[in-house]
């Protein structure tokens, strides 16, 4: 069974602010029955002050779910909407004192119903969800959410975005996409690291380099995802390799010869170019 | 706090006297039943006569029982096997959408080997239609797979109507027979299956032994090569305490299966009853072709692991087949393939009464259930019913 912590249990057997309040200022609805959970938000704010004075939940869902409305209630009762509006979903799981790793997507539901509830609050038009890039067909995740999500929690991995987000959670076809949105994010945020003096090598030097880097840096990576890459010809700046294995019916083949390169300029010379042969 | 143990379908306790059985061969009758000494022929005649209180359960010949580790391995070992050892007569398998994952998974294993897999379709009880096995048979199909009886629904298959389809078409079957050999009569010959898997944890023998029955003159392939154990169909040392503890669970099944089944279904039938008296319960699966000491249910509105951590949290152990108690966030397949809509299966809700229940247990739970559900319902935004464009199911339809 899950390892759910104390607090979790606390607010799932003897959940805080369960209920709708009756004339809310402020509703936020996320979720959906079909998926497993859906959460009704509703707040009481106080005009003057723009502070919430009370907050109530309504939950569908699993253990996890109810005890992260719960919290998200207790957290946000008494501040102002400007605070409120900086929670996040990880603020959801420390009051919890954590969430296992498969359950952060509660929280994120959480985070995302205060949000609702704030632009609901603020008259906000809800921003036109057509036109948003639905990575995730089976769960109904954007895009924009999944990078989101991906950015706020330093997330790395496809499992860490179906944990979070439940996106690649169903059918799985969506998962190239989204790792090809990780690609993206993580290549935005690598910080270039210090240039190196250029090295003045030999012509053999080089191609043993090139033969170093290939065996030790990138051939371990490719065989992590079940692919290999075979060293054809090196003419000059040009580097001329192939894909084997899964590489070969890989859609990410791109990207890896993009990466093979990068590496190479990195740990050999800044001028490589990388083709398949 | 009361303990009710409503898990039955997950693991049975293990029966004392299966244990004294088992004992002495954790101890001093320790030798190696493939020795030639006296210490080693002690283990040897333990399995021996194991595979004979077995085979007796099941009405088949000691000699076509091979011991194995599991349910799961007998269901690998058989699928695959028979379809190994056929597949120069042609690469095509049925089994149904019902089947435990360890047919489903060894049939995608199957698909992976340049076989194909037909996958029969159920109706809204899980029933597999004999005349849909009729259609999906080719020239090309070696091996059928349907469950007897499904550990999820408790729905008991029309294992003889296909049998006997099967035969005519001079195609094998095998069947799933985990969760109902040694709860209800499981007779091979009357069934008219070729091959049949159980477990001895299913009916209060020791985890670690299950077993298949392979009809004489078979040919299989192997999964475990290696020694000549089992007539070298499966390799490695035998697990002597374990098959001893199967052939005693055995035995006891035999000789005290009437009353433990009359026992847990009159048990099953209050709860039942007493279950879906609350409004918007439905009971899934047959309502009369199920196992005696199975109540599955579907519970609208709320979702089944805050049901089951509810029931735990008052002493109760049940199972659910919702997206969010299982590791994989995914529904069970087998509600999807029964037409159960996916919102209506996160609801789902498991109980598996044994001998070791009594009607104090049904009580409990009766006064317990119904205000889980209430207070479940309470929080739950869809309580004031559904709405109707969340009702589409295309959440792993696929």
């Amino acid at each position: 069974m899950w390892e759910y912590t104390e607090k979790v249990r606390e607010l799932f057997l003897h959940p805080k602010n369960a209920g709708e309040i009756t004339d809310p200022d402020a509703v936020g609805e996320v979720g959906s029955i079909i998926c497993g959970d859906a959460l009704k938000l509703t707040l009481k704010i106080d005009k003057e002050t723009a502070r919430i004075t009370d907050a109530k939940f309504q939950t569908f869902g699993c253990a996890s779910a109810i005890a992260s409305s719960s919290a998200l209630t207790e957290l946000i009762k008494g501040m102002t909407i400007e605070q409120a509006s900086r929670i996040t979903n990880k603020d959801i799981a420390e009051f919890l004192g954590g969430l296992p790793k498969e359950k952060m997507h509660c929280s994120v539901m959480g985070r995302e119903a205060l949000e609702a509830a704030i632009s609901s609050y603020r008259g906000e038009a809800k921003a036109p969800e057509v036109h948003e890039r639905i990575i995730c067909k089976c769960f109904e995740v954007s895009e924009e959410k999944i990078r989101r999500v991906a950015i706020e929690n330093r997330l790395t991995t496809v499992d860490d975005i179906t944990n979070y987000t439940k996106a690649g959670g169903g059918c799985g076809f969506c998962k190239p996409d989204i790792e090809a949105i990780l690609m993206d994010i993580l290549s935005v945020r690598t910080i270039p690291e210090p240039v190196h003096p250029p090295r003045k090598l030999t012509n053999l030097k080089k191609i043993a380099l090139i033969q170093d880097v290939i065996d030790k840096e990138i051939r371990p990576r490719l065989q992590a995802d079940s692919g290999d890459i075979d060293l054809i010809d090196i003419d000059n700046n040009r580097v001329i390799v192939a894909l084997r294995a899964m590489c070969v019916s890989c859609p990410m083949g791109n990207v890896t010869i993009k990466g093979i390169e990068e590496k190479l300029r990195e740990l050999v010379s800044d001028d490589i170019v990388v083709e398949e042969g | 706090m009361r303990k009710c143990y409503f898990d039955h379908v997950a693991t049975n306790p293990l029966d004392p006297r299966v244990l004294d059985a088992m004992m002495p061969y954790f101890k001093e009758e320790f030798g190696n039943p493939l020795s030639i000494y006296e210490l080693a022929s002690n283990a040897r005649n333990a399995i021996e006569n194991a595979r004979s209180q077995v085979a007796s359960l099941v009405g088949s010949k000691p000699s076509e029982i091979v011991f194995t580790s599991s349910g799961a391995e007998s269901n690998n070992f058989g699928l695959r096997g028979i379809a190994l050892a056929r597949q120069n007569e042609g690469k095509h398998v049925i089994v149904s959408k019902m089947e435990h994952h360890s047919i489903l998974n060894s049939a995608r294993f199957l698909e992976k080997m340049g076989f194909v897999v037909t996958y029969l379709p159920v109706d809204k009880h899980g029933l597999v239609n004999p005349e849909a096995v009729k259609k999906a048979i080719m020239k090309e199909t070696t091996v059928i797979s349907v469950i007897h009886a499904s550990s999820e629904v408790g729905t008991i298959e029309p294992l003889k109507e296909i049998a006997n389809i099967a035969k005519e078409h001079k195609v094998l079957l095998h069947t799933d027979a985990v969760a109902s050999t040694g709860n209800i009569p499981v007779n091979v010959k009357e069934l008219g299956v070729d091959l049949l898997s159980m477990a001895a944890h299913q009916f209060y023998g020791p985890k670690g032994a299950g077993a298949l029955y392979l009809r004489e003159g078979l040919r299989i392939a192997p999964l475990i090569y290696g020694g000549i154990q089992e007539g070298g169909r499966r390799a490695g040392t035998e697990n002597v305490p374990a098959i001893v503890g199967m052939g005693k669970a055995a035995e006891l099944a035999s000789a005290e299966m009437d009353e433990r089944a009359r026992h847990v279904k009159r048990l099953r039938d209050r709860l039942i009853e007493g279950v879906t008296k609350v409004a918007n319960v439905q009971l899934t699966g047959h309502p009369a072709d199920r196992l005696p000491g199975h109540a599955s249910f579907t519970v609208e509105y709320i979702e089944g692991e805050a049901m089951l951590l509810f029931l735990a949290a008052k002493g109760m152990y049940i199972a659910s087949g919702s997206a969010c108690s299982s590791k994989a966030l995914k529904v069970s397949p087998v509600l999807l393939s029964m037409g159960i809509p996916a919102g209506v299966a996160q609801g789902s809700i498991v109980f598996t009464l044994g001998k070791g229940n009594t009607d104090e247990d049904i009580d409990y739970a009766l006064n317990e259930f119904p205000q889980i559900i209430n207070k479940l319902r309470g929080i739950s935004p869809y309580a004031k019913g559904w709405d109707e464009k969340d009702e589409s199911h295309k959440c792993f339809t696929t």
